[in-house]
């Protein structure tokens, strides 16, 4: 199975994969991810604009549920949820991270409700995105970590 | 294949399926150091998680390094039991994994 993907992929791709199987070019870029660039923003402004198309108003018809401290910054449960009217995508961002975006998830009908573990670097606010007819908004939680979930 | 890629559960309550999956993946941000060879280590993680519910795509997420090791994620749709949901995941060297879970 594994195989069969590895061989589709090098001929798909024959140069980038030879290079990231002898280890020379990391990361690796798949074709339809990052298209807006929003994983490779180093601050929280740029990461919003480019996985959102803009800025977000703060709501507090979003919820955030992570824990107040984490111990291990590695694994930081994270619930988001919200009561706005049809969601079409849900972002979470951890203020601090070298690459604040951790997650984007377009919802095609499901109810506005992930629940995920992301890594933390240090303590920081955990931010919320949600899109809503056309429109974004965020919401933000402060987690406490004293151990360093990225790097090391 | 030697370890199950994906563990998927799935229960419809009220009209409302919940899904929970756990995804075997060693998450490697690229930002560690191998600490014999001071070397980087290089990623590898998973970026593109989708969620089929009766064959329609309900979630496509796109992830960073920044899930965990392992990843865990739940996710809520409108459903009933028996209805089927596909898992599939993809990551930045090209591997693929799916599975497929029928709603309790």
């Amino acid at each position: 199975m594994q195989r069969r993907h590895f061989l589709k992929n090098t001929m798909a791709t024959g140069a980038v994969a030879m290079a990231a199987a002898s280890g020379l070019l990391v990361p690796v870029q798949v074709l339809a991810w990052n298209k807006s660039g929003a994983f490779d923003a180093k601050d929280v402004n740029s990461a919003v604009k480019a996985a959102v198309g803009g800025s977000a108003t703060a709501s507090d018809k979003i919820k955030i549920k992570a824990p107040d401290i984490a111990e291990n910054g590695a694994v930081v449960p994270v619930t988001i949820s919200s009561t706005l009217k049809d969601v079409t995508s849900i972002s979470i961002l951890s203020e601090k991270n070298g690459t604040p975006l951790i997650a984007k998830f377009d919802l095609h009908g499901a109810e506005a409700f992930i629940s995920t573990r992301i890594k933390m670097g240090k303590t920081s606010n955990i931010i919320a995105i949600c899109e809503s007819g056309g429109k974004a908004y965020k919401a933000h939680k402060e987690v406490k970590v004293t151990i360093g979930g990225c790097g090391g | 294949m030697a370890k199950k890629l994906i563990k998927a559960r799935a229960k419809a309550k009220n009209g409302v399926i919940t899904v929970k999956a756990l995804f075997s993946h060693i998450m490697e941000t690229g930002l560690r150091k191998d600490k014999k060879t001071g070397k980087k280590i290089p990623a590898h993680y998973i970026q593109e998680v989708n969620f089929e519910h009766n064959g329609k795509a309900v979630v496509n997420a796109e992830w960073g390094y920044a899930v965990s090791k392992n990843p865990y994620v739940s996710i809520k749709l409108p459903g009933a039991k028996g209805d089927t949901i596909k898992i599939s995941w993809k990551d930045n060297k090209g591997a693929t994994a799916s599975t497929e879970v029928k709603s309790k």
